[in-house]
């Protein structure tokens, strides 16, 4: 067992709209094992993103637990457990790969992609070496590597975001839509992708909305539905 | 942890001794009805672990200055205490800074902690040239070879991006923004493990500031200190911080993950704080 939610609940107040309440999502509970990945599934606006941000911590949930279990054998509850343990996770076990790029405009493609490989003490040359090879896998013209990634199309900023957080992949991966702007091409090399990342015992839980996708590299699927 | 912070409060003026109690955010007033006393820091808790990188926002008014005021003991509270990490007794037992003889702050105002002013007049000697306000904190922290220091003003002041062809030329006739990158300079000369910075990038033109924090950012990750950084601008918040907290009337609002003081803030005030700026 990787991560284990139960039950978690999540209300938006809207204090400065007369105090309105939103319902992000109800009720949700799965659970993902080392190696496997889950598909989270369903309508637009169904909560699958502010899931992934309550696991995350950027939300705070209502209610329920978020067991997450650690490198070292221990349990935390992501749910309630210190800001400090969060980061220290986010660093270390966590990752997190948003629709959108945020990275620093002086920064290359290459050099954000080789950077959390650089942080956990990698050598520059072969940092560099790894974030070309996956770049160009992922289908990225080197023309393109050393120019700052904020210029680049929607699609190639995606694949930036991917290469950036798989190549040093935290035991948990989030993945919120990693297929969404991409070619059929492209999109078939992120889910190789993350094939692999499976056969190295990374637990991963994706956004998806294309039933062919979740078939492909799926080992669960987590449907949530939309209020009614 | 590196700080901790317990229930620490500041009035400016003779208390009457409730004001606590009857000013805050209930009250919408930091000024006590009974004895026009300012309550500039009301019952504060807070810790931070080191390498952490804690953002402060509100008003105008609110007690961030204070605070870090009285981190840096530029104040003494009226109530409260402050523990920073390996500042102890004999035996072990944590004390509190507001404590510490004059030689044991020099020790933590000089080597520990480092401050930076809004206004770089507030941290730095006019008097002296860039290079000997940067070695004055160097020798204040106990450094006594010319040599040594003067090699370490020089890489310092290469490390800001200052022309180091002028260490011995006055602060007054270099531009606002290398003014400020002289205090900052300064500031991590004793490498510090704690750095204080009150709305370092006010005041200074658009481009400056972005460079600058993107400086203050990569030193960080480099030297490995912790940070405390008051400012009005959430996306210097949202760029530079870790943790958030949210101060009003002098007091705690509201305290998260800093992407999550931004995308599902709680409480009605940091709401407004969030949805005026975006
Ligand atoms: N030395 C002082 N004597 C009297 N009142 C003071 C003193 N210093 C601060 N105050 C008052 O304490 C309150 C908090 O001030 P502080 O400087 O901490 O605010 P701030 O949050 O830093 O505001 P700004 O964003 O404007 O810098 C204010 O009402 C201020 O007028
Ligand atoms: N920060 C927020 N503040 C208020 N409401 C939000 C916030 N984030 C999401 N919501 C609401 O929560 C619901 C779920 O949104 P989301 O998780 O983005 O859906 P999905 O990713 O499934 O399309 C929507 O009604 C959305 O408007
Ligand atoms: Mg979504
Ligand atoms: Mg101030
Ligand atoms: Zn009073």
């Amino acid at each position: 067992m990787k991560l284990d939610v139960r039950q978690i609940e999540k209300q938006f107040v809207l204090h400065n709209r007369g105090g309105v309440r939103v319902t992000g999502f109800s009720d949700i509970s799965f659970n993902v094992a080392r190696g496997e990945l889950l598909a989270l599934v369903g309508p637009s606006g169904a909560g699958k993103s502010s899931v992934l941000k309550a696991i995350y911590r950027t939300y705070l949930v209502n209610g329920g637990s978020i067991l997450f279990h650690r490198q070292d054998g221990t349990v935390v509850d992501l749910a309630v457990c210190t800001e400090s343990s969060v980061l220290e996770l986010r660093q270390r076990e966590i990752g997190f790969v948003t629709q959108f790029l945020k990275v620093l405009p002086r920064i290359s493609a290459l050099q954000a992609v080789a950077a959390p490989l650089l942080e956990l003490g990698e050598e520059e040359d072969a940092a560099r070496r790894r974030a070309a090879e996956l770049l160009a896998f992922l289908n990225i013209r080197e023309e393109l590597f050393d120019i700052s990634p904020l210029t680049f199309s929607g699609g190639e900023q995606q694949r930036v975001n991917i290469a950036r957080g798989v190549i040093a992949p935290k035991e948990l991966l989030l993945l919120d839509e990693p297929t969404a702007s991409l070619d059929e091409e492209s999109s078939s090399r992120v889910l190789k992708l993350l094939g692999n990342l499976k056969k190295q015992n990374i637990a991963m839980i994706g956004i998806f909305h294309d039933q062919r996708k979740v078939d492909q590299v799926a080992d669960h699927c987590y449907r949530i539905l939309r209020e009614a | 942890m590196l700080l901790e912070i317990q229930n620490l409060s500041k009035v400016y003026g003779v208390s009457c001794g409730e004001c606590l109690d009857l000013t805050g955010v209930a009250d919408d007033s930091c000024i006590c009805p009974v004895c026009d006393s300012v309550v500039a820091m009301n019952r504060v808790s807070l810790s931070l672990d080191g390498k952490e990188v804690l953002g402060i926002v509100g008003e105008s008014g609110s007690g961030k200055s204070t605070l870090l005021q009285l981190i840096y003991q530029d104040q003494c509270p009226d109530n409260g205490r402050i523990f920073y990490n390996g500042f102890c007794d004999r035996h072990g037992v944590p004390l509190n800074i507001f404590e510490a003889s004059v030689s044991e702050c020099s020790v933590l105002r000089n080597k520990e902690m480092s401050m930076i002013y809004q206004n770089p007049r507030m941290g730095l000697n006019y008097l002296f040239s860039a290079g000997g306000n940067i070695a004055e904190k160097i020798i204040g922290a106990g450094e006594r070879s010319y040599e040594v220091v003067r090699n370490r003003v020089i890489e310092l002041m290469g490390r800001l991006e200052l022309p180091t062809s002028r260490v011995d030329n006055y602060p007054d006739t270099f531009s606002g923004g290398q003014q400020q990158r002289i205090q900052i300079a300064k500031a991590l000369s004793s490498s510090p493990k704690l750095l204080l910075l009150d709305e370092p990038t006010t005041g200074l033109d658009l481009s400056v500031q972005a460079k600058l924090l993107d400086l203050i950012k990569e030193l960080q990750k480099e030297m490995g200190f912790a940070m405390i950084i008051v400012s009005h601008d959430l996306g210097v918040i949202n760029h530079l911080t870790d943790v958030t907290m949210v101060m009003k009337h002098g007091c705690l609002v509201e305290y998260g993950l800093t992407d999550q003081i931004l995308e599902d803030p709680q409480q009605p005030y940091t709401q407004l704080l969030v949805s005026s700026i975006l």
